[in-house]
């Protein structure tokens, strides 16, 4: 089991971000995502900062992927697209790129790169599947909410050697608050009274997100500027000897503003077989941001958990 | 070869009534779907068997009004032989159009029915003139439905970089989240519009009159609790109020309808194909009052684009039917956002 490191999916400084990746490289982590998927107004870290870390990382022997935006609304977002496709190194070579959107499926397929097939594709079916990876997708992430069972009813289905199915890698979202949902619109600033264009980027402000809470104080989903996460985090290490069987091959760890390093370490022991499953609950406890949730995964509510299989 | 089709109207049908009530009050197409969840209203009571898709289509195209049907949810493993089937029928009974979200699900309908007409969902989540070419260039798609996040000048970016004909929503309930880019219904109760069909669907709802007030759930979630001179809506768990740092309000989208009529000048300024107006869960009285009322506008502004005024008498007969009776521009125009 391969351990990745998603793209940041918040807004911290500068300086927070920068010291985040330093310490990340030390990490026991093979793949790294690098970039902003949610928000073009976010600018603290630009391409040339990204594959700055991104030279940083492959250096430290970690895979590299840029992560495209999610939401592509206007000409500008189209540019920045295209030009995280080309990313050139002096080398020649070029980093490989998460396609968040169809847009960014046809340019790498154009370009004839080979990609990975972000969560947001809606890869619901072995046909869409097996037309990804014919052209050029080395991995998919299926959406968060995909269950185990058809996870592997998708992989059984798909097509063997005669394509690139054969070497098509799984990656799934296990660890972190949910990406559930993309609008136009930004709920923080909302929150503040803000318009979209004048938010004075107060996502910077929560790191973690902001939780919204049912009036009777459940919390419920947390909102991260035109995001809207799950305010339980999906963590599914109580259910790792459960990952190899549905034929996940990557297992997705998504940044946290705290205590990221030790989650990775519990993670890492997990994989190296160093900490059986169902010790690892009490180890995350401390370190998570909330409570946990595995409801997806057993294809349930998403915010449902079960403690021990 | 004929004039590109500009602003017709497409009206919801979730039933055969609803369908002639969009006819007989000047739609120029319908858009319909099957009695599961093949597409996105699937609720108890709503949409099309065997029967009344045949009688309807018949019904509709005897007037030379157009029937697309949505087949536009994801298919899944286990049941893609029943979308296939749903396309297979669209073609066999000779719909005018099926619309789909799922680049599979295209695939096979244009390996199998070259001949079909494909328009992309709006629950494709195509949002850049990149992304509609993608399907344009792979499946041919005719037309694609914009999810409502564009502003005008964005959708008039798309148009002006692409073949497809682009549909637009007119009028209706409002999706503040990019449509199939949503999964907070299934994260409450298991069924998201991408899967099941239906957003925060009636079986996970439960509506309780406490002291404190009427109370609506989402799968135990409390969405919404309103006083006794509030008028309780359905639980679509976007709409609910919440508490954020203290606050509670709606965190995330009021109650609204979109209602974009005054901008119709410019929309047939960019060359906006199609106007659509949704809402399938709603009754015939619904449909043939909306449908009148965007005749009616629209033939207003094909006759004279620069003197177009939204007529008062217009507007308050569709804030009748809104939801929330409140009207937005919603993402068309930039400050909502």
């Amino acid at each position: 089991m391969k351990l990745s490191l998603g793209p940041l999916l918040y807004y911290w400084s500068r300086e927070d971000t920068l010291a985040f990746y330093e310490q990340a490289a030390t990490w026991p982590l093979d793949i790294v995502y690098l970039g902003e998927t949610v928000c073009s107004r976010r600018h603290l870290l630009r391409l040339p900062d990204w594959l700055e870390l991104a030279e940083k990382f492959s250096a430290a022997g970690k895979e590299v992927v840029l992560s495209s935006q999610t939401l592509i609304e206007s000409e500008s977002d189209l540019k920045a697209l295209r030009k995280l496709i080309a990313n050139g190194r002096e080398d020649g070579k070029r980093f490989k790129v998460e396609a968040n959107e169809w847009g960014a499926v046809r340019l790498l397929a154009e370009a004839g790169r080979e990609f990975v097939a972000g969560p947001t594709l809606n890869t619901y079916n072995p046909d869409t599947l097996d037309m990804l990876a014919e052209m050029g997708a080395t991995r998919w992430v299926p959406p968060v909410e995909m269950p185990r069972t058809m996870i592997k009813e998708m992989l059984a289905a798909l097509p063997s050697a005669s394509n690139g199915a054969a070497r098509l890698e799984t990656e799934l979202f296990g660890y972190g608050r949910l990406p559930l949902a993309f609008s136009a619109r930004c709920f923080t600033a909302r929150h503040y009274n803000l318009q979209k264009d004048d938010c004075q980027f107060r996502c910077l402000d929560h790191p973690d997100g902001l939780v919204l809470a049912s009036r009777e104080g459940e919390d419920f989903l947390a909102i991260n500027g035109i995001q809207t996460q799950s305010a339980r985090v999906m963590s599914l290490a109580h259910r790792f000897d459960e990952l190899d069987t549905a034929g996940i091959d990557v297992l997705r760890l998504s940044p946290q503003s705290r205590q990221m390093e030790r989650i990775v370490a519990i993670y890492r022991a997990l994989a190296d077989g160093d900490i059986a499953p169902k010790e690892a609950p009490a180890q995350l406890d401390r370190l998570m941001p909330a409570a946990p949730c595995d409801g997806y995964w057993l294809g349930e509510a998403g915010m449902a958990y079960h403690p021990a299989p | 070869m004929s004039a590109p089709p500009l602003l017709e109207l497409i009206c919801p049908a979730g039933s055969l009534p609803a369908l002639k009530a969009a006819v007989d009050n000047g739609a120029d197409g319908v858009y319909l779907g099957l009695k599961d969840n093949t597409n996105a209203r699937n609720f108890a009571g709503l949409n099309f068997d065997d029967k009344s898709l045949t009688e309807g289509i018949r019904y509709a195209q005897t007037k030379r009004r157009k029937v697309l049907m949505a087949l536009n949810t994801y298919p899944q493993p286990a049941t893609l032989p029943r979308w296939h089937k749903a396309v297979d029928t669209a073609a066999s009974l000779g719909v005018d159009a099926i619309i789909l979200a799922d680049p599979g699900l295209m695939a096979y309908a244009r390996k199998t029915h070259p001949q079909l007409r494909l328009h992309l969902s709006v629950q494709g989540s195509a949002t850049s003139y990149e992304a509609v070419n993608f399907y344009r260039e792979r499946f041919g798609i005719q037309r694609a439905v914009l999810p409502r996040v564009l502003s005008l000048a964005q959708v008039e970016n798309v148009i002006a970089n692409t073949d497809a004909e682009i549909e637009l929503f007119g009028f209706g309930g409002l999706c503040v989240m990019v449509e199939g880019r949503c999964l907070l219904s299934s994260y409450a109760c298991g069924d998201s519009p991408n899967t099941f069909g239906a957003c925060s669907p009636g079986h996970a709802v439960r509506w309780e009159q406490t002291p404190k007030g009427m109370e609506t759930r989402l799968n135990g979630v409390l969405i919404d609790r309103y006083a006794d001179n509030e008028k309780a809506g359905y639980p679509t768990l976007c709409k609910g109020r919440f508490e954020v740092q203290g606050e509670t309000y709606y965190a995330l989208e009021e109650p609204t309808s979109l209602n974009s009529m005054e901008m119709l000048p410019e929309m047939a300024r960019l060359g906006v194909a199609a106007i659509k107006i949704e809402g399938r869960q709603r009754s015939p009285a619904y449909v043939a009052q909306v449908t009148q009322v965007w005749r009616a506008a629209i033939d207003a502004v094909k006759k004279d684009r620069t003197a177009f005024k939204p007529q008062p008498a217009w507007l308050a007969a569709l804030a009748k039917v809104s939801e929330g009776s409140m009207n937005t521009l919603g993402a068309y125009y930039r400050p909502w956002k």
